[in-house]
């Protein structure tokens, strides 16, 4: 099994039959179907956006824009090269990762609040580019009419119309993209990465080209935000600005905050669920969700910066220690 | 010829000159260390050499390749490799964790995003290697916060160690550590000097001077003194300094 494991870990197992059958259950939970088709694309996004943040320590506040420029280079893609699904998420991809790579440039010398504002500056910059080069995006309106594109294999091509469809789609990507993020986090790569969080001046030290790792980070982190923005331009049938504000850039930092990215390649899915989870169930109640929300990421890091999955990895810690105590024979010096 | 040269060194910050005329000269195989009082710029003189910070004057040689002003990447790729005096530990890995980074094995895999580093027999065997030499055999999955100080002081010699250099500078091993843990950090420096060149800066003279081969007394951004620790006890200079008392 040891081999297996290099790939497929158990946590996985468990996440993908959670998402893998998620059609089946999610109408008795109150919940719908197309729901589903957004909160496994913001999971993908939050995962790629938890590459800078919870590995190497780089707070991106304007990540929301990859996303965007994600949706609006798959919606180009099939209205002016050819409609075909796979060329076009390549091309969402490679867009985003040529534009991510120029940014990463100016920012991966930088790190700390330097790095935020940097990222802000470039977000708001892509923002308003989106919002006024209406020729290309349609501006505020958005560019409309993107089509869901059939899964095309050559010998056999399925529909994504119906959201069931499309959802086990995403899920796919979605499984694709957990599997090959696991294995980069615990590659060499991902162990410099996170070693430059703790400690970027010790790196340079070992030899290591910390802006050049940096660099690469960021790009990679970009290609599966883009990624992301082009199936969610598919899923909505549109690409719209929105994903690009300020405000959508800090949601995304808020879920994978939440969740627990710091600590857990898992914070960024779970933190992704629990958002997704307030808006739908706490926004029937009220209006006022946001607020609610927010001040429970407020009592998060004031209590528990490392986040749900921080609280998580507590709780199995205590439960061992339980288990241990329990069973070691000084516990019960009576004997049996 | 020696291993590694520093040439007429000068080096300020602003107004203040903190290092005035440094020439060093290491010998491989040799064990040397660099002394003197507070505030002489025995750290900078470390920081200059090691890249941390461009000399204004001076030539920095390292195997007969001119290193001056060189980022500490490729300084550290040539096999020049530091510990700190500050402790430069990566809290959130284990203590194998903190070796594998530092191999250059693991370096030149440093881009490739599949490998899987945690079955790698070969890494994983060098990393304990390097454990037993530093003293924590059997720590390899505690977590280097969890260490206690000197273990993590022996920690942060072994990362420096893990990085094979062919020259070792260690920045004030014994800062912060009692008598006990001090005799075992010069027991283990003891066996290390058979196969790798060391730069010892020391604070502790008695540790200097039971340890090194060749030493250098810094003062007033200059080298003062240098010699065996035996020419050193004879010397001057260091007798009417405070330095002589203490050896």
């Amino acid at each position: 099994m040891q081999h297996a494991e290099r790939w497929i870990t158990r946590e996985m197992l468990v996440a993908f039959l959670i998402f893998g059958t998620l059609p089946l259950w999610v109408d008795s939970v109150g919940l719908y179907s197309y729901i589903g088709v957004e909160v496994v694309i913001w999971m993908i996004f939050a995962l790629g956006f938890n590459l800078l943040l919870g590995y190497t320590g780089l707070p991106s506040f304007g990540h929301g824009a990859f996303f965007g420029i994600g949706g609006y280079a798959f919606g180009w893609f099939q209205f002016n090269m050819m409609p075909n699904l796979w060329l076009a998420l390549l091309f969402a991809i490679v867009m985003t990762s040529i534009i991510g790579a120029l940014v990463a440039l100016f920012v991966s010398h930088r790190r700390g609040i330097y790095f935020a504002l940097l990222t802000i500056a470039f977000g708001q910059i892509f923002f308003f580019i989106a919002s006024k080069w209406t020729s290309l995006t349609g501006g505020e309106d958005g560019m409309l009419n993107i089509k869901r594109l059939p899964a095309d294999f050559g010998f056999v091509s399925f529909s994504l119309q119906d959201n069931t469809a499309l959802y086990f789609f995403v899920f796919i990507v979605f499984a694709l993209v957990v599997i090959v993020l696991w294995r980069l986090t615990h590659s060499p790569f991902g162990k410099v990465i996170r070693a430059i969080k703790q400690n970027e001046m010790r790196v340079g030290f070992l030899g290591y080209n910390v802006y050049f790792y940096k660099w690469m980070v960021f790009t990679i982190s970009c290609a599966v935000s883009g990624l992301a923005g082009g199936l969610f331009a598919m899923a909505q049938e549109g690409a719209y600005v929105q994903v690009m504000s300020l405000q959508w850039s800090g949601i995304v930092v808020l879920m994978t905050l939440i969740g627990g990215g710091f600590v857990s390649f898992w914070g960024a899915v779970v933190g992704t669920v629990v958002f997704f989870l307030a808006r739908d169930l706490l926004g029937t109640y009220t209006e006022a969700w946001l607020l609610w929300y927010g001040l429970m990421f407020m009592v998060l890091v004031m209590f528990k910066p490392e986040g749900i999955a921080g609280m998580w990895q507590d709780a199995v810690k205590a439960l061992r220690r339980r288990q241990i105590v329990a069973s070691s024979p000084s516990a019960h010096p009576v004997g049996k | 010829m020696a291993l590694f040269e520093a040439i007429h060194v000068h080096k300020r910050f602003g107004d203040h000159v903190v290092l005035e005329e440094i020439n060093l000269s290491f010998e491989e195989h040799k064990l040397s260390g660099i002394m003197g009082p507070n505030g002489a710029g025995k750290t900078t003189c470390f920081n200059v050499i090691t890249g941390r910070y461009k000399p204004d004057r001076g030539q920095v040689i390292f195997d007969g390749q001119d290193i001056t002003g060189k980022p500490p990447r490729t300084i550290a790729q040539l096999g020049i490799s530091r510990s700190f005096q500050v402790m430069n530990v990566f809290d959130e890995y284990t203590a194998r964790d903190n070796l594998l980074l530092a191999v250059p094995g693991v370096r030149q895999k440093g881009l490739n995003i599949v490998h899987d580093l945690a079955n790698d027999i070969e890494f994983n065997a060098k990393a304990s290697d390097v454990l037993n030499r530093v003293g924590l055999a059997g720590k390899e999955d505690v977590l280097a916060s969890d260490l206690s100080y000197g273990q993590r002081r022996a920690l942060e010699i072994g990362i420096a160690l893990a990085a094979e250099p062919r020259i070792l500078f260690l920045d004030e091993p014994t800062a912060g550590l009692g008598a006990e843990a001090t005799a075992e950090l010069s027991a283990m420096i003891n066996r290390l000097k058979q196969d790798v060149t060391i730069v010892i800066i020391e604070h502790d003279m008695s540790f200097l001077f039971g340890l090194a081969d060749h030493i250098n007394v810094i003062h007033w951004g200059q080298v003062v003194a240098q010699g065996s620790p035996d020419e050193l006890k004879a010397n001057k200079w260091v007798q009417s300094s405070n330095l002589g008392k203490l050896a």
